[in-house]
């Protein structure tokens, strides 16, 4: 039992916990997220897209990383677009990198107890929080095995682990899915919707399934911009027979998809 | 705070009184909470049972503590380990330069003191490996934590200081130059991370590094003779140089929140 301070039971003064307005960010020259509009509240937020079409752009913007060259982001309520501190919204963030880099020498417990000393965590909790995040992810059994000797799946998992060790209220996951095996991606999304009934966790993939299954909303991005936000109820209902895929899901974004590429074409 | 109850009071409460109504029993608990002295006093009229229940809880709680788990030692290992580990060979790599210079220089003595000539140079790599995309495999965690900024630069450059400085004095001492070794040395880390809030701090320093290779290093080898920098009479203007760059760096500490710095 954790005592509750007043910061955490204090009223929220934002409509969004991330909230977009014409949002610009460029990857190197290129201008990969060009004038997006987003408003993400609490639940769990499937960012779908084609190759390319600025995915991990945007999580990079909204994780702090890059800074964007237009438009306006704003995190929890704090504006993270210009020269203002960036160190009260990103005490409030979890984020997992598409390829993520380690210390190969450090054991899991090691690498998230770092990573939460870094997230300026008091020092008191940091040994019981990173435990728990490890178990969450449930690599408990390997919490004192180096980074260097797991397999691509505990990897992915670590990387959740860090991201989650803040309890953070924006939570971002770029490809977390990647080489996990079915069982343990069926862990992923039950840890998901543990996660979106109060935080707003935004999980970028390519598997329409995962999306599908534990989000609670889609997003679906294209060339920088927002072509669709619903449900995924919405989604299956977009789709026919006519469209390419195997799952209600999937049949919808190939619609979507192939709809808004002819209105672009117009 | 509220009155201090009667001693007889606090004798009946320890006493567990029957005859103290629940009112009081909450009321003396409350200020026994806020007020040391009462405590003490309570202290004092403990009765015999009371006394031997809390000793038998206190050898329970000893027994407990000796059979569970050793306490988990401290973190803060882990930081300066993931330092020195990811440094230590930029920094073996400068001390092995200087070492060969200082061979080169005892070997032909007609030739100005490599050593020196060198030294401003000698903390670039280590800064360049701390604040670096290509080096620090975690960059994208570290940049979005919110320690990313100058403090976290500024103490993995001490560490890096810490492990050249002391060679460098070393050989400042052995010659009697200790100044022109160390001043021209903490001017150029001041400015690697002045230019590098503007251009990247691994960009920086291979910039600084080639600019006085080129400038001062090779025509002074091909002279034969110590530039006029450094000669004894500039050490006012190194020590005016690194004090200066120190200060536009702290202003522009809000550069090094981002990831262009990295």
């Amino acid at each position: 039992m954790r005592a509750v301070s007043t910061a955490e039971t204090a009223a929220t003064t934002h409509p969004w916990a991330v909230h977009a307005e014409g949002l610009k960010v460029r990857a190197g020259r290129h201008l990969a997220v060009d004038g997006l509009d987003l408003s993400l509240g609490t639940g769990v937020h499937g960012l779908l897209g084609p190759n390319g079409a600025g995915k991990t752009t945007l999580m990079r913007a909204v994780a702090t990383v890059l800074k964007p060259c237009g438009g306006r982001l704003t995190l929890l309520g704090c504006a993270v677009d210009g020269r203002a501190d960036l160190r009260p919204a990103r005490r409030a963030l979890g984020y997992l990198p598409q390829h993520f880099g380690f210390y190969p020498r450090f054991t899991v417990r090691e690498f998230v107890s770092y990573m939460a000393w870094l997230k300026e965590m008091p020092k008191a909790g940091i040994g019981e929080a990173a435990q728990r995040a490890i178990d969450r992810v449930g690599l408990a059994a390997k919490a004192d095995a180096r980074l260097r000797t797991l397999s691509g799946g505990m990897l992915r998992r670590a990387g959740i682990a860090q991201a989650i060790v803040n309890d953070p209220q924006v939570l971002l996951l770029d490809e977390p899915t990647v080489g996990l095996d079915p069982e343990q991606r069926l862990d992923l999304r039950e840890l998901l919707r543990d996660l979106g009934t109060d935080t707003c966790v935004l999980v970028s993939t390519h598997l329409v399934e995962d999306v599908a299954a534990a989000c609670t909303e889609v997003v679906l991005i294209n060339e920088g911009r927002l072509v669709w936000q619903g449900t995924p109820g919405a989604l299956a209902s977009l789709g026919d027979d006519g469209h390419a895929g195997d799952s209600a899901a999937e049949r919808g974004y190939s619609a979507l998809l192939r709809r808004h590429r002819a209105e672009a074409a117009r | 705070m509220t009155t201090h109850p009667t001693l007889s009071d606090i004798d009946r409460y320890a006493g567990g009184d029957p005859g103290l109504d629940e009112a009081t029993v909450w009321s003396i608990e409350v200020h026994l909470e806020g007020c040391a002295d009462c405590r003490a006093r309570l202290a004092g009229s403990t009765t015999a049972e009371s006394r031997a229940l809390i000793a038998e809880v206190a050898v329970a709680v000893d027994r407990e503590i000796a059979a569970g788990p050793a306490p988990r030692r401290s973190h803060a290992g882990i930081r300066q380990r993931v330092l020195v580990v990811a440094l230590l060979p930029w920094v073996a790599m400068t001390t092995t330069v200087l070492v060969t210079a200082a061979l080169l220089s005892h070997l032909l003595p007609e030739m100005p003191s490599l050593v020196l000539l060198l030294a401003p140079l000698a903390p670039l790599p280590g800064v360049a490996a701390a604040w670096s995309r290509r080096l620090d495999p975690a960059w994208e965690l570290i940049a979005g934590t919110p320690s990313a900024g100058l403090a976290m630069l500024l103490r993995r450059t001490a560490v890096v200081l810490a492990l050249v400085i002391p060679v460098l004095a070393g050989f400042g001492a052995g010659q009697g130059e200790l100044a022109l070794m160390l001043l021209p040395c903490l001017a150029f880390t001041a400015a690697t991370l002045l230019l590098g809030s503007l251009v990247g701090v691994h960009r920086a320093a291979i910039g600084l590094m080639v600019a006085w290779a080129a400038v001062v290093v090779a025509p002074s080898l091909a002279t034969a003779e110590l530039p006029v920098l450094l000669e004894p009479a500039a050490t006012g203007a190194w020590a005016v140089a690194t004090v200066a760059l120190a200060a536009l760096t702290l202003l522009r500490a809000g550069q090094f929140r981002r990831l262009t710095t990295f």
